[in-house]
Order: C-alpha cells, then structure tokens, then sequence
C-alpha cells in the first residue's frame, strides 16, 4: 500500500506534469528545428508566433462560444483550432514574403536572419497585445479532469490522489497524432522529400529541379500550424498570456538544442529531457521516500537535489554540457 | 516634432485655465510604473489613480498659480532595472516636478539610487512595500504609500494564529518583493510557534510551476502561503497546487489580492484567506465613486495608493509654494500627518485652499495616509477571505 502511495505521488508532480510540459516543448521545437533544418536560421520569433496562434484561436473559441457551440467534454478551442491554424499560416506566409524573401534573395547571413527574425519577433510581440491585450486570457472549458485527485483517492483508498487533467490528456494525445502526421508526411509524401533533400544539400535540391519558394512556403505553413498546436494546447493547460510565451523560448530552444538542431526526432526527444530535468532534479523526494522506506529510514530533510530556483540552471546546464561535448546535439543534428 | 507635439498638447490642456488666471505655470509629475512586465494589469489603474488626482488640481485651479499638472507616463517593466532607471532619467530630462513610482520594489530601488539621489528628485511610490527601502539610503528623498512588509508579515502571522494554523508551506516570487516578504511572513511566524516546512522561490513569467508545485507538495503544510503576483506565478502556483490536490486552502499576501484571482481559479479558492494594505475610512469609498465615474475600478489594488501618492506632491508643492523638489521635500510629512484639517479624496481643492492661507492639513486620502519612521505608511490592513469567488473584508488589522 505503502508503495502504491509513493507511486502515486510520484506520478501526480512528476511524471504526468512531466509529460504534458514535455509534449509542448517538443511541439515548440519542432517548429524551431524545421526552420533551423530548411531556411538554416534561429527563428526567434517562434514563441510570439505560438502566441498569435493561440491568441486567433481565442478568438474563434469566443466566438463559438457566444455562437453557444461546444465540443462536449472537450475544450471549444479544438473547434477553433483549425481557424486558428489558417490564420497563423496566413501570418507567416505574409512575413516571409514581406521580410524574410528579401533577405533570402540577397543570401543574408544566418546571423542577419536572427537579427531579423528578432525584429519580427517585437512586431508579433506588439500586433499580440495590441490585439488580445497583456493579460491572462481563460479559455477553457468542457470537462476539466479526466480524473480529480478526490475522485481518485475516494476511488481508490489511497492516501495519496492522482489527477490528470483532460488538457494534460489532451495535449499528450495531439502531441502524438501531430508527430506521427509530420513524420509521415516528411519522409512518404512528395513534398515532404523534396523538402528534406532542400534541407541536406541546397544545391543539389535546386538542381534536381525542386522549387524554393515553394519548400519555404510549405515549411511555413507547416511550422505556423505546429506553433499554433503547441501555443493552443500550452494556454489551454496553463492560461494564455502573451509574456508567458514570449518566455518559452528559452526552454523551446533549448530541447531543439539539445536534442540536435534540425533534427526532428531530437526535438522531442529535447522537449522531454528538458521538462523531466525541470521537474525530477528539483523534486523534494521526502514524501515519496517516506512512503517508500521503512519508518526508521523515512527522512527528515526534504531529500531535495537542487532547490527548485535552479528549474533553469538544470536544462542550460544540460544543454552546455552537451554542446561540449555532443555539439550537434544527441541525435546529429546540424553543428550550431 | 515630438516638442511641437507635446507644446500643441501642454497648450490644449493650459487653455481653458489659462484664460482664467492670467498667467498659467505648469507642474509636470512623472508617473513612473510597470505598464508592462508582471503586474501589467494593475499598472493602468494605478496610473489612472494618480491622474485623477492630477486633473482634480488642475480643476480646482488653486495650484500655485492656478498651475496645471500634467502627467508624464514611463515604463518600468516592474522587474527591468535598465528600463526603469533610463525611463527614470527621461522624466528628470523632461523636467519633471516629482516621480510618483516606482511600483515593484527592486526598480523602485533602482530609480532611487540611480535617478533620484544623483539629481535630488523626490519620489513616493505607491507600490513598492520592501522593507529594505526602509533602511536604504534616500537622502530624504523617497516616501512610500503603502506599509513595509516587515509589518504585513507579522499581520499575516497573527491571521494564521488565529485560524489555528500551526504548519505553512511558503512560495514566494522571485525578486526584492517576494523574498522581502517571505523573510517576513517566516520569521513572524516562526516567533508565534508556528511550522515553516519549506520556503521555495517561484519565477514568473512561466507557465508551468509543476517542479515548484511538487516540492511544495512533498514538504506538506496546512496551507500554502504564495507570497506572489496574482497575475503571475501566484496564479500559476495556486491552479498547480489545487489540480495536483496538494493545498486546498491558500494564505494571500497583498500582491495576491485582486478580483481577478477568484475569477480564475473559480469555487476552489473559497475559504482562503489573506490580507492587503487598506483602511477603513471614508477615503476608500469617496475614492471608489470618483474612480467608477472616471471609468476605472478603484478597487484595483494600489490604485487608491497612487492617487493618495500624487495627491501628497501637489500639497506639499502648494505647502512650500515652490515646485522645486529641495523646497518641498520637507513638507510632505506635513500635509500627510497631523495636526490639521482632515481631507479626503475629492477635497483636494479644499486643501489647496487652506495651504494657500497659511493653514494646517491632515492629508487622509484614500487610504487614510499616515506616514511614520523614514516616510512610508503606518500600515492597516484589510484582512479578508474568499467567498462565493469573492473577496470579503473581515476586518481592518
């Protein structure tokens, strides 16, 4: 019973938390590394890109709301997701021919494309706020737990409760069904080919006939709907704020890093490393082990590795520690 | 252009003054608070505080000259130091009288040593409520609206006594505010024999607080105090808490208290309690009606501070006959303190009037001002729990 107990709590703060926050960095990432893989820059405008997403979505959501649609159980934002989706694309495809073409066509510097892609970042920062405003914005509504840590305890007898949120469900579930789709479509699908081979060697893509533009155009597209994907399902589990976003970069960056830039398994294989590491490394284990050990042994301190004002030193640390050592990440993605 | 602009505009607003007594000066007051950054959404009511005071001046006409105040607004960031102190330097450049600001405690620090001593400029936060400001060397120069936090510790250990609460787990955010505070609330109420289990900072700004939220959980408590933001980690801290079913009943310290706290956690929240700084005079209500015909909520947290932060500048302006900060600075705890006559929010007019005579004023205000030590506020609280997804007001500490 005992060790049922540290299961449990074990599994309600680290692994479902764990979980949920590690398919939303994988998400973000992968955005971050197709960019990285195709047009070959750091585009820093990927969290405030999430963030219009989600903020269309919102949008959308409000409206079928007052429309008095619903998707049962689930959240409205599904719904909306798709309009959402159109709408981000509708973004993208118009920054890339307004600003990043430009660029393109004078063969810029990955370095100038940063730099660009930073000021576009402050623009979506501003359209965002302008837009929605800075505030926390709820849009959730449905069922709120697959299963509520009362429920769970009544249901069970344990001492200790499991909830799992139909968001956290959610998320985990898209996650999957989203990754499974890309993957099938970059290496079965023609255009998927054509835009992995623009990725490997440029040169040799254009010879073979295959047409820039139109690789760029698809990887925005598909980057504006994952962005929006992972931007919906992060303010659905935890509330939609544009700062908020603009914050996760740091952690998107570092799993795409990590995992290796322009690599799509590593950035979610960096997606889950860096949300684990947040979360088990600054874990206090003192109620687990209590559960777990014999009375004699139970701990009186809070067998905590690192307090939990380390949450960030924990991935950078990670992510230097493999770029001395693995520097293309641990799954060969491109040298940074 | 941007001169021309702001000549057009000073002359529009002088217009109508102008006319009417002659010769028109113009007192500028920077309103120096973290439009953007983690209280964001307090920060336009605060601002709205201070300018309603401002325009009840220029109103009233009774200014000095008949002066009229013209507000200034900048940006803080509430956590960005740099920003803070260069926006802090563009007001004193503007030729500013007096910055009402900062709000967050680390900036407002910040200012003060960077912007205001070097140029002798007074300011009077309304927000910033670390007790390290209390022994800061200020040169005079700094007052504050709201209490110390070293006093709302030992108010919330009192609270906490008196609910026969004997463990607290304590998450406090991650700045000059939040380990001030959490300094305080430990050892307050570790005198009164209470359990502290885990002290653990929280940063905001993030969306996910599981690990905080776990180490929380494992070291126990009997509730969990978040000294936070609630628009902020607070928030996130408290949704994590109350889905993982680690706490069901919070401790809310001041920067908890809004109505948008128990609007986004929902039915869960009731039963928790807290405090903030507030008092039960007149002043609140007369503030409230003049904010909600103004079209903002007065209520806001800080808001009625600010407008008592502005309000203090001009009186001490009109008490010295002087805008010049050196010439004022030393009546401000006049007009704020006794003996004189009481005025309240609304009365500002009034008070112009008798300082113009040569008499005495006991600025009250909307939080019912009263300045002690090295210029902050005396510091009553308004204790209160949630109820129904509201905020009650049990009693005044």
């Amino acid at each position: 019973m005992d060790l049922l107990n540290a299961l449990v709590a074990l599994t309600n703060f680290v692994l479902v938390p764990g979980l949920a926050y590690g398919s939303q960095l994988a998400l973000g990432a992968l955005g971050v590394t197709l960019i990285y893989g195709i047009l070959r820059f750091s585009n820093f405008a990927h969290g405030d890109t999430m963030a219009f997403g989600a903020m269309v979505t919102i949008l959308f959501t409000w409206l079928f709301q007052s429309m008095g649609l619903s998707a049962g159980p689930l959240p409205t934002a599904l719904l909306a997701l798709p309009f959402g989706i159109l709408g981000t694309i509708a973004l993208a495809l118009f920054t890339d021919k307004t600003v990043y073409r430009f660029y393109r066509q004078q063969k810029a510097k990955p370095v100038i494309f940063v730099m660009v892609s930073l000021g576009v970042m402050f623009m979506m920062n501003g359209i965002v706020r302008f837009i929605i405003g800075p505030s926390d914005q709820r849009f959730t509504d449905g069922e709120r737990f697959v299963i509520s840590a009362r429920t769970f305890k009544k249901l069970t007898g344990l001492q200790e409760g499991l909830a799992i949120k139909t968001t956290e469900a959610l998320t985990v579930v898209t996650a999957v069904i989203v990754v499974a789709v890309l993957f099938w479509f970059l290496n079965k699908t023609r255009t998927g080919k054509s835009m992995r081979a623009y990725s490997d060697n440029e040169d040799l893509a254009l010879l073979s006939g295959i047409n820039p533009e139109r690789v760029v155009m698809y990887t925005w597209m598909i980057v504006a709907a994952l962005a929006t994907i992972a931007g919906v399902l992060y303010g659905l589990d935890k509330s939609f704020k544009p700062f908020t976003y603009f914050q996760l970069l740091l952690p998107i960056f570092a799993s795409a890093i990590v995992g290796g830039l322009g690599n799509p398994i590593g950035a979610i294989a960096g997606g889950f490393i860096i949300a684990f590491s947040e979360v088990t490394i600054t874990y206090a284990w003192k109620k687990v082990l209590t559960y777990g050990l014999p009375d004699s042994l139970a701990p009186d301190g809070l067998v905590q590795l690192l307090s939990t004002d380390y949450k960030f030193a924990v991935s950078f640390a990670i992510l230097i520690v493999v770029l001395l050592f693995k520097p293309t990440g641990l799954f060969k993605g491109k040298a940074v | 252009m941007k001169k021309l602009l702001m000549a057009t505009a000073a002359a529009a607003l002088t217009a109508g003054t102008a006319y009417a007594g002659g010769h028109a000066k113009e007192v500028k007051l920077g309103v120096l608070f973290g439009f953007t950054g983690p209280i964001e959404s307090l920060a336009p009511a605060m601002g709205d505080g201070a300018e309603l005071a401002m325009e009840e001046v220029t109103k009233s006409g009774k200014l000095l000259d008949s002066a009229t105040v013209t507000p200034v607004r900048a940006d803080t960031g509430c956590i960005d130091n740099g920003l803070a102190v260069a926006n802090g330097e563009k007001l004193v450049a503007e030729g500013v009288n007096g910055i009402i600001g900062g709000d967050c405690s680390g900036v407002t620090g910040a200012i003060l040593q960077n912007v205001a001593i070097p140029n002798g400029m007074v300011m009077i936060s309304p927000s910033a409520t670390s007790p390290g400001l209390s022994t800061m060397e200020d040169n005079g120069l700094f007052f504050r609206t709201s209490p110390s936090d070293a006093r709302e510790g030992q108010v919330m250990a009192e609270i906490l006594k008196e609910r026969g609460i004997n463990s607290i787990a304590l998450t406090y955010t991650n700045n000059d505010y939040g380990k001030g505070l959490a300094d305080a609330i430990q050892s307050s109420f570790e005198e009164v024999g209470g359990e502290v289990t885990i002290v653990t900072a929280h940063e905001d700004g993030k969306g996910d607080y599981s690990a905080e939220v776990g180490a929380l959980a494992s070291a126990g408590g009997d509730v969990l105090v978040v000294a936070g933001y609630l628009d902020q980690g607070g928030l996130g801290i408290i949704q994590g808490a109350l889905d993982s079913g680690a706490f069901e009943t919070f401790g809310l310290p001041g920067g908890m208290i809004g109505d948008s706290l128990p609007a986004n956690v929902g039915a869960d929240l009731d039963g928790s309690f807290g405090q903030i700084a507030g008092s039960d005079s007149k002043g609140a209500e007369i503030f409230a009606e003049m904010a909600k015909e103004r079209g903002f909520d007065g209520t806001s947290a800080y808001a009625s501070e600010s407008y008592d932060a502005a309000a203090l500048f001009l009186l001490a302006m009109q008490a010295a006959n002087s805008t010049n900060p050196a010439d004022y600075v030393g009546k401000i705890l006049e007009v704020a303190n006794a003996p004189g006559e009481p005025i309240n929010p609304g009365e500002l007019g009034k008070a112009l009037e008798i300082l113009a005579a040569g008499g005495d004023i006991d600025y009250q205000g909307a939080t019912g001002v009263e300045l002690i030590g090295p210029g902050e506020s005396a510091g009553s609280y308004r204790e209160i729990e949630v109820k129904d997804g509201k905020n009650e007001t049990l009693r005044f500490r």
